[in-house]
């Protein structure tokens, strides 16, 4: 392990918050490479915008996680000094940015399935999940729209922005069965209410999916092999890439402030 | 005194008129300012903070903390009344009564502050800040901005 990275405890709430966190942070990282690069200025700063409400929640769940651990670390810790391995997210959100498509497919691939996601989580019986919920699920909604909205321009635009549109949602759907495979920190704590099981959402976000691709006269992939692993830090090739960018100043200069 | 800070984004809004301002407690520690993060990434939020800090400071009311509260979550049905007046005079359209559903190509419209026609048009959905939208007027031509409903 390299020098400075840190090992969390493994308390199921702990392990559950920075999942979450990784999602969020991990998608958010994402969307902000796009920023300079947009095919359009509104776009530019509505991937941005995006990024930032993942951000946000990311800091406000590892926040609560450096509550929970209880071992005087700070959000920042938990984002510049874990390795890979560490890293819980799911492996849908570290797929590279692709073309405009493909960011905009896992955006819609992401967000369909986190609103109902954070709408069911505002029944937690965590007040502070449930608190991080309540806003997430607003910031989500409208991610959905707006993805949503793009996937359906893309697919029922031009014959290549159809093309590409397919070719996306095929490469990005063996990712997709992830989102509803609870982890073993969610499958120790959804009996206390803390957290939901997220396979009770498949139906519903397979309703808004299959109703966005029919709109966008796309085809929806058969069912397939569906890729895990994230959630276990069995990671794809690009969370390092990414992961080296994101830490290579807290890791070189460490503890730099600004 | 915490009241009277404004967004540093939207001057014409003070905290307490957007509903950021949940609570002040003078209790044994000394004061205590509650606060409300509109967005969870909205980047105003730590000027704010400082802000209410300076504030309370040049008063010379003594000790203050301010703390983050998140529940309930902030909501733009929080916005008063006085807030939705000057974000009008101010060239911004003030958000309508939430939640806002999610639809696809059927959102509310927009309602130009200037010449108050709902003939308008959605540039994009997202603005220069987290909590507006930007929109066009067709019967005026003038773009705006659209505090969003959230």
């Amino acid at each position: 392990m390299p020098s400075g990275s840190i090992v969390t405890g493994d308390a199921p709430l702990l392990r559950y918050v920075l999942e979450r966190a990784d999602d969020a942070l991990v998608l958010g990282h994402r969307l902000s490479e796009w920023c300079g690069h947009g095919p359009m200025m509104e776009e530019d700063m509505a991937l941005s915008n995006m990024g930032l409400d993942l951000l946000g929640q990311a800091r406000a769940l590892y926040t609560y996680g450096a509550a929970v651990e209880g071992a005087g670390r700070t959000e920042d810790d938990y984002a510049y000094l874990r390795d890979e391995r560490a890293y819980g997210n799911l492996l849908l959100v570290e797929q590279p940015n692709g073309d405009f498509a493909v960011t905009m497919v896992r955006q819609f691939l992401y967000a369909a399935f986190m609103t109902p996601y954070w709408q069911a989580m505002t029944s937690s019986t965590d007040a502070t999940l449930a608190a991080i919920a309540a806003k997430a699920q607003k910031e989500s909604a409208y991610h959905v729209r707006h993805a949503g909205e793009w996937v359906m321009r893309l697919g029922d635009g031009t014959d290549e922005s159809r093309a590409r549109a397919q070719q996306a949602l095929d490469a990005l759907w063996p990712f997709t069965g992830e989102c509803f495979m609870p982890s073993t920190a969610e499958q120790a704590l959804v009996a206390s209410g803390a957290v939901i099981d997220p396979a009770m959402l498949a139906a519903a976000w397979r309703e808004t999916v299959a109703r966005v691709v029919a709109d966008a006269t796309l085809t929806l992939p058969a069912d397939t092999w569906m890729q895990r692993g994230g959630r276990e830090g069995r990671h794809g090739e690009h969370l390092g890439h990414l992961l080296a960018e994101l830490q290579h100043l807290q890791r070189s200069h460490p503890g730099a402030t600004w | 005194m915490a009241a009277a800070v404004v967004d540093p984004e939207i001057p014409v809004l003070t905290i307490a008129d957007l509903g950021v301002l949940r609570d002040v407690v003078d209790g044994p520690a000394g004061i205590v300012v509650r606060i409300t993060p509109t967005y969870s990434g909205c980047p105003a939020m730590q000027m704010i903070h400082d802000e209410i800090l300076a504030a309370v400071d040049r008063a010379g009311l003594g000790p203050v903390t301010v703390e983050t509260v998140l529940a309930p979550a902030w909501t733009t049905d929080w916005m008063t009344e006085r807030g939705r007046r000057a974000l009008a005079d101010f060239g911004i359209a003030p958000p309508l009564p939430g939640p806002a559903p999610v639809t696809f190509f059927r959102t509310a419209p927009g309602i130009c502050p200037r010449c108050g026609s709902t003939d308008t048009t959605e540039i994009a959905p997202f603005g220069s800040t987290a909590c507006k939208a930007l929109w066009r007027c067709e019967a005026c031509r003038e773009p705006f901005d659209v505090f969003k409903t959230h």
